[in-house]
């Protein structure tokens, strides 16, 4: 089963390598991974997607957790949270059969974002299904290019549980807890 | 405050009390050994890099105290991979220091670069590439910190030169935070409580210690708990000493090669306490066959080896002696007296025998080191046979005694450890167990030793070949010898004579005991080498893929 992580780092050169060099060594399989700065700018935000039995994704949290550089970490499968990818797809777009496209941009709430002679770049921004969904409805016109930029995820509520709490009052929370 | 980085890194070493230096200078390193010298910290100075890390390591074992290595940039820091995974292997509190070119320079493969801390990233607790010098001093004493908390590992930090020769105004913080770091100590109450039930309530409990109980200094607790249950202790071979061998109680050691009794013994239990190990393949045997009847139990300071290698009935993350001192007022006293007449047959039933062999029976000489040491030297070992008779044959009696690389399995360790745990405790014995071909591994650390004035004993045994690697042979691939045979030894005696050490040598029975009298009278480095039979096999020895109880023994 695939399991969303919600990891807090140290925003410090070598930390992603840290965190990839743990997956690639122990052979887990990561079906993506997103980083980038959080409100805090000593500290990234990492959103693992990851597959594996419940097994597994204990001793990868483990692990990931025996990281120096990790702060705090999340598996938020289960907690409601939102969780958005963002993709772009380079499309052929002959004039012909740009109208079409232009259809399918619409049912997915969707953007064009670029135009050339005989292509288009598409956005579009959603959850993994609908992602997949707009990718497949584009196929047939035959995809030249396309960037995802794998989940990234915030658990809902005003307090996403101790993820979103302020971080000291977290070592707070970890030390009792 | 003017000084440099590289004075700031001496300052804050003598704040972190380290005394002693390993290592190989080379020109990106020179800063720190430019500050060294003007120090009180003696430097010893070995011959080859990968021996800093094992005698660091060794240093750290005996004493208890964070080992401190330098090596320069490059082939410096490569050499010294092997040392470093050895001591992560066994969680040994290792700060290493490597000097790397100037940051200016770093990523254009210049000379003598390469990327150490990417190299060392799987192998090190944590590293650092240092890029500021204001945050050296800070650096330094978290790496001190991060090595010797929690579960023990070596730490490097990579030091550009100019960084180490910048000034550093940064003093040295006065305490460490770091946020993602909190090890724990103290262990869940409410699961203590469970523990102290499961074992009182058992009928008949195994408690099972590894080197976590070492690194903690929990023995005495241990010694406590045993006897308030009536529970017989095994260890795993980083466990050897954590229990004493010479109590009623004591099972030793279990596994691969474990006493025939112990691991029987397993096979009965209804409770299993592990306590600081990591239930390791060499230990389990067939994971579906270990263990069968027990409910299991494990306590460990890293909560990543709980449930990574058997199910576990009752979890509980936390430190040896913490959770011992919080386990023992909870726990029934009880006899157990079936259960204890059980094992006797066990002992009686299964005894640890030798098998046939040659002349003189390494095993034999081993037990007679054990009775005249009293089973209180400190025995560093290769890897091979010999390292295995150590384990089953010496006897251990006190904690931090048994060094020996556990988890990797290093030809090469013994030597410089036994340097480093002499320098450690000039005033004991220390005895390096080791073979033809470990020992050829490290051989010119005899150098080192002379130098340093260390009246190490080196026991080594001589069957001209690779012998564990020819067991595996015997009953693995058909008896076809391949590779395990050397027919290019020096004569080690006079190898050690050439160094000014003494040599000895015993050839039969009768010259076990005046040879192991005159080493230990001498008060010098001596090596004796011992002739053995490469046919020697180590019993018992458990088949891949069979259970504990399924042991090769000896036929006679
Ligand atoms: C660095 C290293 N290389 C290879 C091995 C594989 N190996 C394990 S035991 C052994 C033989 C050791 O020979 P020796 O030191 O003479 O010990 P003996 O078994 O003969 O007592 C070898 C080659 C190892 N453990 N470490
Ligand atoms: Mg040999």
């Amino acid at each position: 089963m695939k399991h969303t992580l919600a990891v807090l780092v140290e925003n410090k050169p070598g930390v992603l390598t840290r965190v990839a060099g743990l997956f690639a060594r122990r052979g887990y399989n990561i079906e993506s991974l997103a980083v980038g700065p959080t409100e805090n700018p000593s500290v990234s935000r990492m959103t693992i997607v990851v597959e594996g039995d419940d097994h597994t994704i204990e001793q990868v949290c483990k692990q990931l957790h025996k990281l120096i550089d990790v702060i705090k970490l999340s598996d938020i499968t289960q907690d409601p949270h939102v969780g958005r990818e963002l993709v772009l797809i380079k499309v052929n777009a002959e004039p012909h059969v740009r109208g079409e496209i232009m259809q399918i941009v619409e049912v997915f709430r969707a953007r064009i974002v670029d135009i050339a002679r005989d292509s288009l770049i598409v956005e579009a921004t959603g959850d993994e299904d609908k992602i997949n969904a707009i990718e497949a409805a584009l196929r047939p016109f035959g995809i030249r290019e396309l960037a995802r930029t794998g989940k990234i995820a915030l658990v809902r509520g005003s307090r996403g549980k101790v993820l979103e709490a302020d971080l000291s009052e977290q070592e707070n929370v970890s030390q009792t807890g | 405050m003017k000084r440099t980085g590289a004075q700031a890194v001496i300052e804050a070493l003598l704040q972190e009390g380290a005394d002693l230096v390993f290592g190989y200078p080379g020109g990106a390193v020179l800063p720190l050994y430019h500050a060294l010298a003007d120090s009180p910290i003696k430097h010893v100075l070995v011959r080859h890099e990968q021996n800093a890390v094992h005698a660091a390591s060794g240093y750290a074992r005996t004493s208890g105290r964070v080992g401190v290595c330098f090596a320069t940039s490059g082939p410096g820091a490569t050499n010294l991979v092997t040392g470093i995974a050895t001591a992560y292997m066994d969680s040994v509190p290792v700060v290493i220091f490597t000097g790397q070119v100037p940051t200016s320079m770093v990523g254009t493969d210049a000379f003598q670069e390469v990327d150490v801390t990417g190299i060392t990233m799987p192998i090190t607790k944590h590293n650092y590439l240092v890029k500021d010098v204001a945050e050296l001093p800070r650096i330094v004493k978290e790496a001190f910190h991060i090595a010797r908390t929690g579960r023990p590992g070596p730490v490097l930090i990579d030091l550009p030169r100019d960084v180490a020769q910048a000034p550093c105004e940064a003093p040295i913080p006065e305490q460490v935070e770091i946020r993602g770091y909190k090890p724990t100590y103290k262990g869940h109450a409410g699961q203590i409580r469970a523990l102290a039930k499961m074992l009182s309530e058992a009928e008949r409990p195994l408690i099972f210690v590894g080197g976590g109980v070492v690194a903690s200094g929990a023995e005495e607790l241990l010694v406590r708990l045993a006897e308030t249950l009536q529970a017989p202790v095994a260890t795993t071979l980083a466990g050897l000493g954590a229990f004493p061998e010479d109590h009623p109680l004591s099972l030793g050691m279990v596994g691969l090669h474990g006493k025939p009794y112990a691991n029987h013994a397993f096979m009965e239990c209804d409770v299993l306490f592990g306590l600081g190990v990591r239930f390791d393949d060499r230990v389990t045997g067939a994971l579906d066959k270990f263990a069968p009847q027990a409910k299991i139990a494990h306590v460990d300071i890293d909560p990543a080896e709980i449930g990574k290698n058997v199910r576990v009935d009752l979890p509980l993350v936390g430190d040896a002696r913490t959770v011992l001192e919080d386990l023992l007022p909870l726990v029934q006293p009880g006899k157990r007296e079936a259960w204890l007449k059980r094992l006797q047959e066990l002992r009686e039933a299964y005894p640890l025998t030798y098998g046939r062999g040659g002349d003189v029976r390494p095993q034999w000489v081993i037990q007679r080191l054990g009775e005249m040491t009293r089973g209180r030297a400190i025995i560093t070992t290769d890897v091979g046979q010999h390292q295995m008779w150590a384990a089953l044959f010496y006897g251990f009696t006190k904690p931090r005694t048994f060094i020996s690389s556990c988890g990797l399995g290093t030809m090469g360790y013994g030597f410089p450890a036994a340097i480093g745990a002499q320098l450690a405790r000039p005033d004991a014995m220390v005895w390096a167990i080791t073979g033809d071909g470990s020992f050829q591994m490290s051989m010119p650390e005899l150098g080192t030793a002379v130098e340093q004035n260390l009246p190490i004993k080196i026991l080594l045994f001589n069957n001209q070949s690779l012998a564990m690697v020819r067991q595996l042979q015997h009953f693995y691939y058909e008896g076809k010898y391949t590779a395990v045979r050397f027919s290019g030894n020096p004569d080690f005696v006079g190898l050690a004579r050439c160094y000014g050490a003494e040599g000895l040598r015993i050839t039969k029975q009768e010259e076990v005991i005046p040879v192991l009298e005159e080493a230990m009278q001498n008060g010098r480095l001596t090596l004796i080498e011992c002739l053995i039979s490469e046919e020697e096999m180590v019993y018992p020895m458990v088949p891949a893929g069979a259970g504990l109880n399924e042991m090769i023994l000896p036929e006679d």
